[in-house]
Order: C-alpha cells, then sequence, then structure tokens
C-alpha cells in the first residue's frame, strides 16, 4: 500500500544556511505521526516544507502524486496547517474564523456580501469543527475576546473545517493548560481513528509518547531517530540530544504501556 | 446561519451619498433650493440654473465620489494586506509621491504632450511607492517601521516636490500648483472627471477582485498560503489597484488626505473585522466623508474658499493620533 506522505530527500536552504538536511520518511493513512526535537532542530522548518510554504529541494508525494506539480486549490483541499503563529490582525469572530478553512471550496468569482461558507456542505464541516473543538457556544464571540486556550481551540477548528486528509499542526498545544492540552491530543487522535492523516509537532515528550504512533527526531536539522516511540525517546536520546536527564517511567494505559518521561536535570556530559 | 454582511450597511451609505450630492447640487456662490437643483439637474429650469448644476456642481460631486472611492477602498485594502490599521495611501506617502510626479509633469512641461500625461506619470510615481513601502512590508517590519517608511517617503516626496517649486521660473505657477497641491475638488470639468473615471473604476475592479484573499489574509500569510491564496497575485491586486484609483486621483484633485485610514476604520466593526466586506461599505464611506466635508467647508463662511484637502487634514490628523496613542502599545 502507498504511505499517505512520502518524503523523499526533503533539505530546506536558506541564505546558504542548512535548516533541515536530507529527511525521508513514510507516514501512513491514519496515522498520528510526531515531531519533535530542541528548539531551533528544523520541525517548523519541515512542517512548512511539506506544505510547500518554503522553497525545499527533494520530493513531497502525497498518496504517491507530487504535491509541488498539485494546483494549489486542491492541495488545500486535501493538506490542512496550523501555524505557530497565534496572532490575528481583526478581532473576527470565532465562527468567521472557522468559515476562513472552507476558502479552498468557494467559487472563484467574489459572491458579494456572501460568506465563504455558503453551501451545505460548508456549513456541516464548520459546525461539526466548532462542535468537535467545543467553541460552539463562542461562535458568535469576537476573537479577541476569547482566553488563549479558547483562541488555541477555535484556531484548530478552523483547521479541521478544511476537512483535509492530512492535517499538519505545529505546536496546538502550546500555551494550553494540561486539561486543554489532553483534550487537543485526543481530538487529533480521534481524527486519526476516522481515517486522517495527522502530524504534529510537539515539545511535550510525554504527549508525544502517549498519543504519537511515531515519531521523528531532529536535531539541528538533522533526523537523529525516527520509528518507535519508545526507542526514538531513549534515554541517550535524550541525554545528546535534548542535553538533559529524564525520568522515564511507565503506565498502562488500556493494555497498551505508555512511557511518562520527565524532564530532570540538565546533563551536563551531554 | 447566513448573514448579509456588508450589504445593508453599503445600502445605508448608498443613500447617504446620494443625499449629500444633492446637498452639495445645492450649495455654492449661488445657493439653490431642491427643486431647482432638480430642475437644473434635468434641464428645465432656467439656463443658468442648468449652467450652475451641470457644468459647475455636477463635475465637483462626480469627483467626490471617485476620490472618496478611490481612498476608501484602497485604505481599506492596504489594511488588510499589510494587516496594519495605520495604513493608508496618504500617511504612507503615496499620494504624496503620485503629487510629486504630477509637480514634476508640470514643472517640465511634460504635461502639454497628451492629457493623460499627467494622471499616467502620477500613477507610477504612486506604483513606485506602493512597490516600496510592501517591499519594507515583506520583510517583516514592524508596524512601526512600517509607518516611519511612510513618514519618510512623504517627506521626500515633499521636499522634491519644494524643490521643483523653489526653482519653478514662474511666481503664477508656484501659486497654482501650491493651491492644487493642497487638494481641491472645485472647478473641475467634465474633461477632469472623464481622465480620473477609468483608472478609479479599473482600480476598484482589481481592489474588489482581492476581497475573498483579504479575508483569509487574516490569518497570517502562511496559514492563508495553505489555504490556496495566491500571495504574489493578491500583492499585486492590491498595489495596482491602489496605484492606478489613488495615483489617477491625485493628479486631477491633489493630495486628500486621511479618507483612507478614517472610513475603514469607522465602518470595520459593522462588517465584523472581515477585510474582504469591508472594501465596498469603505468606497462608498469615502464618498460620503469627501462630499461632507466638501459641503462643509462651501458652508463655512471664510474670505477665501478652504481646501478639501485642508479641512479633511484638519479632521483625520487628530484622529490618527487618537489611533496611534490606542495602539502604541501593539506598534512597539
Amino acid at each position: 500500500m502507498t504511505p499517505c506522505l512520502q518524503l523523499h530527500d526533503l533539505s530546506v536552504q536558506i541564505r546558504g544556511q542548512t535548516l533541515l538536511a536530507g529527511v525521508d520518511l513514510a507516514i501512513g493513512r491514519g496515522e498520528l505521526f510526531g515531531l519533535i526535537g530542541p528548539n531551533g532542530a528544523g520541525k517548523s522548518t519541515l512542517v512548512k516544507a511539506l506544505m510547500q510554504l518554503l522553497p525545499a529541494s527533494g520530493e513531497v508525494l502525497l498518496e504517491g502524486a507530487s504535491l509541488a506539480a498539485m494546483n494549489a486549490r486542491e492541495r488545500a483541499r486535501r493538506l490542512a496547517y496550523l501555524s505557530q503563529d497565534d496572532r490575528l490582525q481583526w478581532p473576527i469572530r470565532v465562527r468567521d474564523l472557522v468559515a476562513l478553512g472552507r476558502h479552498p471550496y468557494r467559487g472563484s468569482w467574489w459572491r458579494g456580501g456572501q460568506a465563504p461558507g455558503a453551501s451545505a456542505a460548508d456549513h456541516a464541516a464548520i459546525e461539526q469543527a466548532l462542535h468537535a473543538t467545543d467553541v460552539w457556544a463562542l461562535r458568535e464571540r469576537r476573537s479577541d475576546t476569547l482566553s488563549g486556550g479558547e483562541r488555541a481551540r477555535a484556531r484548530l477548528a478552523r483547521v479541521l473545517a478544511v476537512e483535509a486528509e492530512v492535517l499538519l499542526a505545529d505546536e496546538p498545544v502550546a500555551a494550553l493548560d494540561p486539561m486543554h492540552q489532553l483534550r487537543v491530543m485526543e481530538l487529533l487522535r480521534a481524527r486519526c481513528r476516522s481515517g486522517q492523516t495527522v502530524v504534529v509537532v510537539l515539545h511535550d515528550l510525554t504527549l508525544a509518547s502517549r498519543f504519537c504512533d511515531r515519531l521523528l527526531l531532529l536535531d539541528q536539522g538533522r533526523p537523529v531517530a525516527s520509528g518507535a516511540v519508545d526507542s526514538v525517546l531513549s534515554s541517550d536520546n535524550l541525554r545528546s540530544v535534548y542535553g538533559v536527564r529524564a525520568l522515564i517511567g511507565e503506565q498502562i494505559e488500556g493494555g497498551e504501556t505508555r512511557r511518562y518521561i520527565v524532564p530532570w536535570a540538565v546533563a551536563h556530559d551531554a | 446561519m447566513p448573514r448579509a454582511g456588508a450589504l445593508p450597511l453599503s445600502l445605508v451609505l448608498l443613500l447617504l451619498m446620494l443625499a449629500l450630492s444633492l446637498l452639495s447640487l445645492r450649495f455654492g456662490a449661488a445657493p439653490l433650493t431642491i427643486d431647482e437643483v432638480v430642475a437644473g439637474l434635468f434641464g428645465s429650469g432656467p439656463e443658468n440654473h442648468q449652467l450652475i448644476v451641470q457644468q459647475i456642481r455636477l463635475p465637483r460631486v462626480a469627483l467626490a465620489w471617485l476620490v472618496g472611492m478611490a481612498l476608501g477602498m484602497s485604505g481599506a485594502a492596504l489594511q488588510g494586506l499589510l494587516r496594519n490599521p495605520l495604513a493608508e495611501p496618504g500617511l504612507l506617502g503615496i499620494s504624496s509621491s503620485a503629487g510629486l510626479g504630477a509637480v514634476l509633469t508640470l514643472y517640465f512641461g511634460l504635461s502639454a504632450i497628451n492629457d493623460w500625461t499627467l494622471p499616467a506619470v502620477a500613477m507610477l510615481f504612486a506604483l513606485i511607492a506602493t512597490l516600496f513601502l510592501y517591499g519594507l512590508a515583506r520583510a517583516g517590519s514592524s508596524n512601526l517601521t512600517l509607518i516611519l517608511a511612510g513618514v519618510a517617503v512623504s517627506a521626500l516626496a515633499s521636499a522634491l516636490t519644494s524643490l521643483a517649486l523653489n526653482l519653478a521660473p514662474n511666481p503664477y505657477d508656484v501659486q497654482d500648483i501650491v493651491l492644487w497641491l493642497l487638494g481641491s475638488i472645485s472647478d473641475r470639468s467634465f474633461a477632469d472627471v472623464r481622465l480620473v473615471l477609468p483608472f478609479v473604476v479599473g482600480g476598484l475592479a482589481l481592489l474588489l477582485t482581492a476581497a475573498p484573499a483579504l479575508e483569509v489574509i487574516a490569518l497570517g500569510e502562511a496559514e492563508a498560503t495553505s489555504l490556496g491564496v495566491n500571495l504574489p497575485r493578491l500583492r499585486i491586486l492590491v498595489i495596482v489597484g491602489t496605484a492606478l484609483s489613488v495615483g489617477a486621483c491625485v493628479a486631477v484633485t491633489g493630495a486628500i488626505g486621511f479618507v483612507g485610514l478614517v472610513v475603514p476604520h469607522m465602518l470595520r466593526r459593522f462588517v465584523q473585522y472581515r477585510s474582504g466586506q469591508l472594501l465596498l461599505p469603505s468606497a462608498l464611506g469615502g464618498a460620503v466623508l469627501v462630499l461632507a466635508a466638501d459641503i462643509t467647508l462651501r458652508l463655512i463662511d471664510t474670505p477665501k474658499e478652504l481646501q478639501l484637502g485642508v479641512v479633511t487634514a484638519l479632521v483625520g490628523a487628530p484622529f490618527f493620533l487618537a489611533l496611534v496613542l490606542r495602539s502604541r502599545r501593539d506598534m512597539l
């Protein structure tokens, strides 16, 4: 079976600086794939290169078809992207924000006065996204009146409204309290069960271990380890890449053993 | 969930615009009643009334529409594209660059070549200024840098304009140019209207086609691109649309400031802060504001009629200051 996403020798160089070097990866359909690594490791760069937002060399295939050769509209319908930047210049209402996710489906002519979510399919997608992220009650609120957690969920709803096959989220749980972090991760997990493929950038190693199927660990633009969660999150890797000594424990969850990882001290021998 | 959005607002502004237009036809050196205006307009009144209404006041109203629409809509579009509530053709030096182009054309006598030379050069200068500012905004400059660069562009254009005036051989030319620079729509003819009309209409059409993408750009450039927005195309639409409409207007009316700043700001809340929905109401609101200012200056009893640009600046500058003070924290 063709993997959902394939990356061949994906590299990014900007002004002579290598931000990402030779990433090869195959991500299966329905997989929750985590990208981890310290600050500046190239996680965001990888996601942007995957989304064709940066000039990159190498190749990205979606269901075997080259993303670079795909037209922008089709790509926008099949891949949805949540950036790290959560600033909105204008305090638009939550439902207008979420409706922007339907932009790839709108007609090419300006439909004067009509919201971009006008068809029945659009309405259904927007409504479903508002419910899934638990912001339905906030839909008439202006985005500048939301708390950080509410805004993060509204932005996630915007991404879900695209109804894309692949969802790429750059640190969707940064700035969220533990309960909302878990909620967002559970939501992404549920998306995978219903057939979407999710690539997520995470800083929290326990969340990565608890929710992801597989991980890629990056360091200074290079892939260091990839594959099963436990092998990637080894104490050796944590020491050499993150420079920390971590406490690692195990918890049995639904018949599966999942590790929790608590960074405990700076590793001076790293 | 569907909702009319900008349409009811646009309708209200349109009616206001038409009402003010009728008022504008009344006032002047020889005040007329509404009946006389209507009669003059449709050619049934006395000949002098027809002349006043059709030849003197109607071009003035038409120019108020065109200038107001150009400034209002390009202000809204620039603010949306640059994601900056302080962007405006006047403040960013686009109007004064167009003015410089016009003055240089007059100075070197190029305007004698052909009627279209003056607006063409004005539009070219407006385009260069817009491109320069966009390049800066693109390079990730803060709001503050952008506004300061606009001030610098504006200052440079004014300085070069002053230089041209300084070196002008004929003092009468100087007075003409200075008065024209202050911005006015009085004593213009239908020939002037015909000159700017195609460019304003074309420019506004370009800006309107940018509406859906402007809506999405609120998410930031990366997410907007991920939703299929063609950023280079959007930039070109807004920059060329602004340069065409504002450049052509400046060539005929001089620089009229702050309309593009004040109008989108006042209307934004009524369209729920959606940049794409803001374009049409801002155009109509711009026309309303210019008409209102142009009527006001005729009602104020001064020895010499005030210039329109002076009136909009007197109202707009304090407004701008208030806006800066309010957004000071975000800017720095």
